[in-house]
């Protein structure tokens, strides 16, 4: 009880204190998006040869006439309920917009954040285990080329053998076939819903047109994810308990597993917040790579024909994400070090 | 320095090198790369610009060592002339944030109060965003243009050189020497950049070259998602991008060898990172 109590009690403060660096962020966004180029009242009227009166109408429904700091009042009062704006691009208010897009988007993050994290660690326990061994030097020279290699490049290289040279791969763009029937939504899920309305050969299809992708945007991060791992079970294996659990006579697994990697896996909590930064930015390389219809080129798409609000939105969703991310972050790691709750 | 601390630094770095031989392969990778930039525009074989369509995608031959393109420019000659392009980007990127965030920093470690939590607030709003994403928003709101990728570039790295050089400065604020520059009548500011600036800039070059390889990913992949570099200039991001349509019929060529200079280049710098970091902070040695 009195962990949970101080768990909630950490929580809360992160969170308030997380506030004024969100605010900021709706500010910076606005102000971004408001030096946007060119003129989009311009840009959504009926064509070149629109009137002027037809421009100044749009522009009025656009709220673009008012003063900036009314403008700013006005967003700042719309975010606060949930409304983003329209997509002139949709025509469908950008929430909507949003909605129905992030969970593609949360499909493949997750997917890849759960590959990097079940191939990451145990490389870096292997690692740490035999030190300068040929696996330890496989998993130091895997670390250095995956950090180097842009997502993009290694999505397309994936391609190319697994779907052109192997032929094991399906078609490389989106999330399902074209002619595939799609189950009721209930998680937005492909593959929980798939198997939820009992769909197996369906299921197993969408399981196939994930797999690039995710392995693609888990490849960049395994890197610094085996790295720290690595890192911190050395240091822990390193240590007096360590010695005292082997000396009375545990078993290696338990040593292993139970005493050394529990203590290592605080660094590597740490790291995994970072790595999720990146992993929202690599999206958009994958998303793009991929024609997954995600929340990252449902922006991207906007951006080139310049509808802000979308692109406002994106960032916006982005940012939090991210907060909620930390925030969550620190949440594990008061729960694996009691310390941290303490203090 | 002295004679004898310059030839100790000199031992340092070649007894680094020797034991560690990967640091003197980057360093000369880096200084190729280097070289490539500044003359390689000058002896590429074919022009990287001029199409050739009854030769377009052709894989790699003797002729074109990486194969040519969907308009038939030879792809190799492409990738040595982006060179100078991709290392400009990334360094005067790296430069601006470096000069930018050593000063600012600096000075708000040395300073503290309220310019200290003013800028800190603002480093806390640019990290609360996912720092692609945001360098994407930058170059669409400022313009699609190169230089906008170099300022955005700039800005999502200038948080690590602020953070880094505030808490370089704010340990040795109260140090001696400092105090003794203050007693001989120095002002604040002469203080900050004449003696606690010098002090940490060591420190400081390590990120740079870790840094570099970032920001070259980073630029390569704002072109790839077509902002900043336009066709037909060449320039490895957009390479890639350009080539992307034709790897499902099977022309590895267009990406692997774009792909690959971007791999070569990033991996030297953080090589050379890893190494300077041995050479110049005996205490951080791994």
């Amino acid at each position: 009880m009195g962990t949970i109590g101080a768990t909630l009690i950490r929580a809360t403060r992160r969170f308030v204190s997380s506030l004024p660096a969100l605010f900021g962020v709706l500010v910076f966004t606005f102000l971004l998006m408001r030096v946007l180029p060119g003129d989009p009242a311009v840009f959504f009227a009926s064509g070149p040869n629109a009137g002027k009166e037809e421009i100044e109408v749009i522009r009025k429904q656009l709220g673009l006439d008012k003063p900036m700091p009314e403008q700013l009042a006005i967003y700042l009062y719309d975010v606060g309920r949930g409304n983003l704006g329209r997509s002139m691009m949709t025509g469908q208010s950008v929430e909507k917009d949003l909605r129905e897009r992030l969970p593609a988007s949360f499909e493949l993050t997750l997917t890849a954040l759960l590959i990097a994290l079940t191939s990451a660690v145990p490389l870096g326990v292997l690692a740490a285990l035999r030190p300068g061994s040929l696996i330890d030097h496989g998993v130091r020279l895997f670390c250095s080329l995956g950090v180097c290699v842009p997502t993009f490049v290694s999505g397309l290289l994936l391609i190319y053998v697994f779907y052109y040279l192997l032929g094991v791969a399906p078609d490389p763009t989106g999330r399902v076939d074209v002619f595939a029937t799609l189950p009721p939504s209930r998680t937005g899920f492909l593959v929980i819903d798939f198997l939820l309305a009992g769909d197996l050969d369906g299921w197993w299809a969408a399981i196939r047109q994930l797999m690039l992708p995710a392995f693609t945007m888990a490849l960049f991060v395994i890197a610094p994810l085996a790295r720290i791992t690595r890192a911190s079970m050395l240091v822990s294996l390193g240590s007096d308990f360590v010695r005292t659990a082997r000396s009375v006579g545990l078993s290696r697994w338990r040593i292993v597993v139970t005493y050394a990697l529990r203590n290592a896996i605080l660094p590597v909590i740490t790291i995994a917040g970072i790595v999720f930064s990146t992993m929202l930015g690599a999206n958009v390389l994958v998303e793009k790579v991929f024609s997954w219809p995600g929340v990252a080129s449902y922006a991207l798409d906007a951006l080139l024909v310049s509808d802000y609000a979308p692109v406002q939105g994106f960032v916006l969703l982005m940012a939090t994400i991210f907060v909620i991310v930390n925030l969550l972050v620190d949440l594990v790691y008061g729960i694996a070090d009691p310390r941290a709750t303490v203090a | 320095m002295t004679h004898l601390g310059a030839s100790s630094t000199l031992r340092h770095t070649v007894w680094v090198l020797r034991g560690n031989p990967v640091t003197a392969i980057a360093a000369a990778g880096t200084l190729a790369l280097a070289l490539v930039a500044i003359v390689g525009p000058a002896l590429v074989a074919y022009d990287p610009v001029a199409s050739d369509v009854p030769l377009a995608l052709q894989p790699p031959s003797a002729a074109h060592w990486a194969g040519t393109d969907q308009l038939g420019r030879d792809v190799f000659s492409r990738l040595v002339v982006a060179a100078r392009l991709d290392l400009a980007i990334a360094v005067t990127a790296v430069g601006i944030s470096f000069a930018l965030g050593a000063v600012i920093g600096s000075l708000c470690g040395y300073a503290g109060g309220r310019l200290d939590r003013v800028v800190g607030r603002f480093v806390d709003v640019l990290m609360a965003f996912p720092l692609f994403v945001l360098a994407m928003a930058m170059v669409a709101a400022l313009g699609n243009r190169v230089e906008n990728i170099v300022v955005a570039t700039a800005i999502i790295n200038l948080p690590f050189y602020i953070r880094f050089a505030r808490a370089e400065v704010n340990v040795r604020r109260n140090l001696g020497w400092v105090e003794s520059a203050r007693a001989c009548g120095d002002s604040h500011v002469s203080v900050v950049l004449r003696f606690l600036l010098p002090n940490v800039l060591p420190a400081m070059a390590v990120q740079i070259s870790l840094n570099l390889g970032w920001a070259i990913l980073n630029a390569a992949g704002l072109s790839f998602i077509g902002l900043g570099v336009k066709p037909p200039t060449p320039e490895w991001g957009i390479m890639v991008a350009e080539g992307a349509r034709f790897i499902s019929t099977g022309r590895w060529w267009l990406v692997a060898f774009p792909g690959l200079a971007l791999m070569l280049a990033v991996l030297c710098f953080n090589l050379l990172g890893d190494g300077l970091r041995d050479i110049l902070d005996p205490r951080m040695r791994t």
